[in-house]
């Protein structure tokens, strides 16, 4: 029943094929359980935002009703309802990361892209967004850029990030900013993080 | 069953394993409070308002999700609770609007009660409250999204009641709301019940917004006649106009349900209606007294022989008019009447042939259930509501023969046409496995099914279906006809019939209208024949709304609509049940049986009854089980039906717009709103279009 959408959005060949894959994994009957995966594989293909017509037609795919996948769709933060920019940027907000200045981070983050906390860059270069916990508190304050987690920021810390991003470099995934190796990069571990 | 023993308030109970705290303190007559909890639903337990003490449990436990222990010791009405549930009000309250003033489901709303039971009188909290964005449900169903307290029943009922799952609990936590996934008509004919289950004013009767007070009305137990399930109604009203319809308890047919049709076309009980007599003169339509209409009526009639008077009923006419009118008939001599306007013609020499003899409630027994040509959500909504609740339960197959439709569960298609039937008897269709291996197997024909001119084959072969499949058994009769006229039953059981040899049937009288032959026709109330096949016979019509009849009527009759007389309609099940008057019939209009008897008069030789109590008492005489109301007789199975050649042509859909299907749904602007904002929704909708 997914009626209400535009029917406009397809799997591309080769991502209905790893699609049929994650259908795979689960028992026949219980589809349903791929609802995520497929979400998480649409709004991939689609620039990294969930349009309805991507919903109701991942829903159509598995046999759900449109409205238990859009319940799902709406729940998880991960997923964009709408357009966001080529980079993501979230900021996590829960208590530890804000004890340890995350504060202070946001406003860097602000003040180099000229944005608000909820707002896209108007090259649709970056999208700023507070989320709570990532999960990474432990070095603390975090944020999440598509899917790297950077760790231990500094308000400097996170211009380069940005700036490294706009030239079109990737600075390193888990980029952080002397942890002294509590953190995940790996650099850690006997050398000088 | 395992019984389990427990102490509820210092008393001691012994329930069925399975039963939850909240169902236990039921037995024993304690009333928890609660908003979430729906006995015809899953349980969430998402509110907390049914919060008990359990002892040695470390916290309050939600009564309706904790299933009852060996010598669990439960309380619920020491201080400690009241404090309980207290705070949960307290909780629920934050985030609503206490608009009641301005909300319609004042006085009927479960916060507001149980507000008074257990609110504070003042708000500690010094935060704004959050504000919720309507959500556009269609022209049914008004939405004020801030009340909301998301008991989350509304989500549960559509998927599990309505079988159309369009609304979800959407974002999270402070974020959380409850809508559809697009905003947009809901697509249910059952959606006009989510007014009901909404504890508060978040889902309220569109139509009715802002039109009376619930303490304001005067509330009149009574039926629906607008398809023959015969649901059980509660007409409110205010002064001489019905403000609105709600549903009525019964278990056996509708529950607690009703279907949109039953409930919001009342307004269509206003408009458009017969006041007065009318006689056609110069082609003109003029009012007139009684006298001279039934003046008009006598003259015309008395130079006439017998076979140039016919009778049509209708689908909304009650049992008493039909016998009158089959006593006036008798009197005049003329074997020519008929209740089938649509002009089926299957063997109805037997009461088994015609209703649906393994009830409405025996539907939950069935472990086969096999459709022919009927879509159930439309012909009968509250009965595909009870496959929707055996399906649920599993372990019951349906296949439907007949073109496809969406109803709310999945089914397997058997095949289109009747032929099917015979692939089926054959074993030719794998459907036979389930037919043959069930227990309980059913059947349920629809006039889809009969209404065509192979519809006495169609008949007879589901007979010889149902038997191969031993559907009549000791105990059980799966063979059933789902009717869609509330008058049908009734009108068989009364023998409202061509009587004798030369009697004719519908058909035929159309055709002898058609051909000159009629020079008087009655019409009760039926609107569904073709108008231009009347030729130039005389039209008498009785009835309640200007509809397609009145416009082509000699003489008008007008009488009264269900909700303004009390009249005996034998559901599809054949249960004879009762409508009472909430309202006076619009001006001179009469009850339907006192304007024949009224009539008979004028014609010279009265009929022997002028009171409602006298004709039940004739009509007792002949038909006993008319007076025993809601009983369902059970009927003997002797063979049946006729032989004849079988079309190969598809069953198709009867009913391609469910909101309009009668003179006054026809009339409501709501049914009209419905038709043009939901109908193109739906595959029937579209194709129409
Ligand atoms: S709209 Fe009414 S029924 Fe639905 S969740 Fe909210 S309060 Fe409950
Ligand atoms: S609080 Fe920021 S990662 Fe957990
Ligand atoms: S009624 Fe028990 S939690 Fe709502």
């Amino acid at each position: 029943m997914s009626f209400c959408a535009p029917k406009d959005f397809f799997f591309s060949p080769e991502n209905l094929e790893v699609a049929k894959k994650i259908m795979a994994k689960y028992p026949a009957g219980k589809q349903a359980s791929a609802l995520v995966p497929l979400l998480d594989l649409a709004q991939r293909q689609n620039g990294n935002w969930l349009p309805r017509s991507a919903i109701a037609y991942v829903a159509e795919l598995l046999e759900v009703p449109a409205i238990r996948a859009f319940e799902v769709a709406t729940f998880y933060t991960m997923f964009n309802l709408e357009p966001v920019g080529k980079y993501l940027i979230q900021l996590c907000r829960t208590t530890p990361c804000w004890l340890a200045g995350g504060e202070a981070i946001a406003q860097a983050c602000q003040v180099r892209l000229g944005i608000k906390v909820g707002e896209t860059t108007p090259d649709k270069m970056f999208t700023l967004k507070e989320v709570e916990c990532l999960g990474a508190c432990v070095n603390a304050p975090v944020m999440q850029i598509n899917d790297d987690t950077y760790e231990n920021l500094t308000p400097d810390g996170v211009v380069k990030i940005i700036d490294a991003l706009a030239r079109g470099d990737k600075p390193p995934a888990a980029f952080v900013t002397g942890c002294g190796g509590t953190c995940s990069c790996g650099k850690g571990k006997g050398g000088k993080c | 069953m395992r019984m389990i023993k427990l102490t509820i308030n210092g008393q001691e109970v012994e329930v069925a394993e399975g039963t939850s705290v909240l169902q236990a303190c039921e037995q024993l007559g304690i009333e928890i409070p609660r908003f979430c909890y729906h006995d015809r639903l899953s349980v969430a337990g998402s509110c907390r308002m049914c919060l008990v003490d359990i002892e040695k449990a470390p916290k309050p436990v939600a009564s309706c999700t904790m299933p009852c222990a060996n010598g669990m010791v439960v309380h619920t009405d020491t201080e400690a609770v009241k404090q309980e549930r207290q705070g949960v009000m307290e909780m629920l309250l934050l985030n609503h609007p206490l608009d009641c003033p301005v909300c319609d489901q004042g006085g009927e709303c479960d916060l507001q009660d149980q507000a008074f039971a257990y609110g504070r009188d003042r708000c500690r909290c010094t935060e704004t409250r959050r504000k919720v964005a309507d959500k556009d449900l269609g022209p049914l169903i008004k939405t004020v999204m801030t009340r909301c307290i998301h008991c989350t029943r509304c989500v549960r009922f559509m998927e599990e009641i309505a079988g159309s799952p369009e609304l979800g609990g959407i974002y999270r936590g402070e974020k959380m709301e409850i809508g559809p996934c697009c905003e947009g008509p809901l697509h249910s004919e059952l959606s006009g019940n989510l007014v009901d289950i909404c504890p508060v004013g978040a889902l309220t009767n569109k139509p009715y917004a802002f039109r009376a007070r619930p303490w304001e009305l005067t509330k009149t137990e009574s039926i629906d006649v607008m398809d023959a399930v015969g649901c059980n109604i509660r007409i409110d009203s205010r002064g001489n106009e019905v403000m609105r319809i709600v549903p009525r308890l019964h278990e056996d047919i509708n529950e607690e349900w009703i279907n949109d049709k039953a409930r919001f076309a009342c307004d269509g009980l206003r408009l458009q209606r017969l006041d007065v007599p009318y006689i056609r003169k110069d082609g003109q339509l003029k009012s007139a007294s009684w006298a001279e209409a039934f003046d008009v009526i006598a003259k015309k009639l008395r130079p006439l022989a017998p076979h140039q008077i016919a009778a049509l009923a209708g689908d909304m006419t009650d049992c008493e008019t039909l016998f009158a009118m089959k006593q006036l008939m008798g009197k005049l001599d003329c074997p020519h009447y008929d209740c089938r306007q649509d002009g089926v013609d299957y063997d109805v020499s037997k009461r088994a042939t015609y209703v649906m003899n393994s009830t409405i409630a025996g539907i939950e027994e069935a472990d086969a259930i096999l459709l022919v040509g009927t879509n159930p959500r439309h012909e009968g909504t509250l009965v595909n509501a009870r496959i929707l609740k055996r399906w649920r339960k599993g372990g019951c197959p349906v296949g439907l023969i007949g073109a496809p439709v969406e109803l709310g569960y999945p089914y397997r298609p058997v095949g289109e046409s009747a032929l099917a039937m015979r692939d089926l008897i054959e074993g030719k269709h794998p459907f036979a496995d389930f037919l043959r291996k069930a227990q309980k197997p059913m059947l349920l024909l629809g006039a889809g099914a009969l209404a065509r001119p192979d519809g006495p084959a169609v008949h007879a072969l589901a007979r010889e279906l149902a038997e191969a499949f031993g559907m009549v058994r000791e105990g059980w009769n799966g063979f059933n006809v789902l009717q869609k006229a509330a008058s049908r039953v009734g009108g068989l059981d009364l023998g409202f019939l061509p009587s004798g040899q030369y009697g004719m049937n519908t058909n035929s009288i159309l055709a002898a209208a058609q051909g000159g032959r009629l020079e008087v026709l009655f019409l009760l109330g039926a609107d569904e024949i073709d108008m231009d096949r009347l030729g130039k016979s005389f039209v008498v019509y009785m009835g309640h709304h200007g509809d397609k009849g009145a416009g082509r009527a000699d003489v008008i009759l007008p009488s009264a609509a269900y909700s303004e007389k009390d009249a005996t309609y034998v559901n599809t099940e054949g249960r004879p049940q009762r409508t009472y008057r909430a309202v006076f019939p619009p001006g001179q209009a009469r009850a339907d049986w006192e304007i024949i008897v009224g009539l008979s008069h004028a014609l010279g030789d009265g009929l022997a009854y002028d009171t409602l109590a006298a004709l039940r008492e004739a009509m007792g005489k002949v038909h006993p089980h008319l007076l025993r109301i809601d009983e369902v007789p059970t009927n003997a199975w002797k063979p049946f039906g006729a032989t004849g050649k079988l079309s190969i042509q598809p069953f198709t859909p009867v009913i391609d717009n469910f909101y309009m299907t009668d003179p006054i749904s026809r009339c409501s602007p709501t049914m009209a709103r419905c038709t043009a904002e939901i109908l193109p929704l739906l595959p029937e909708g579209r194709r129409r279009a």
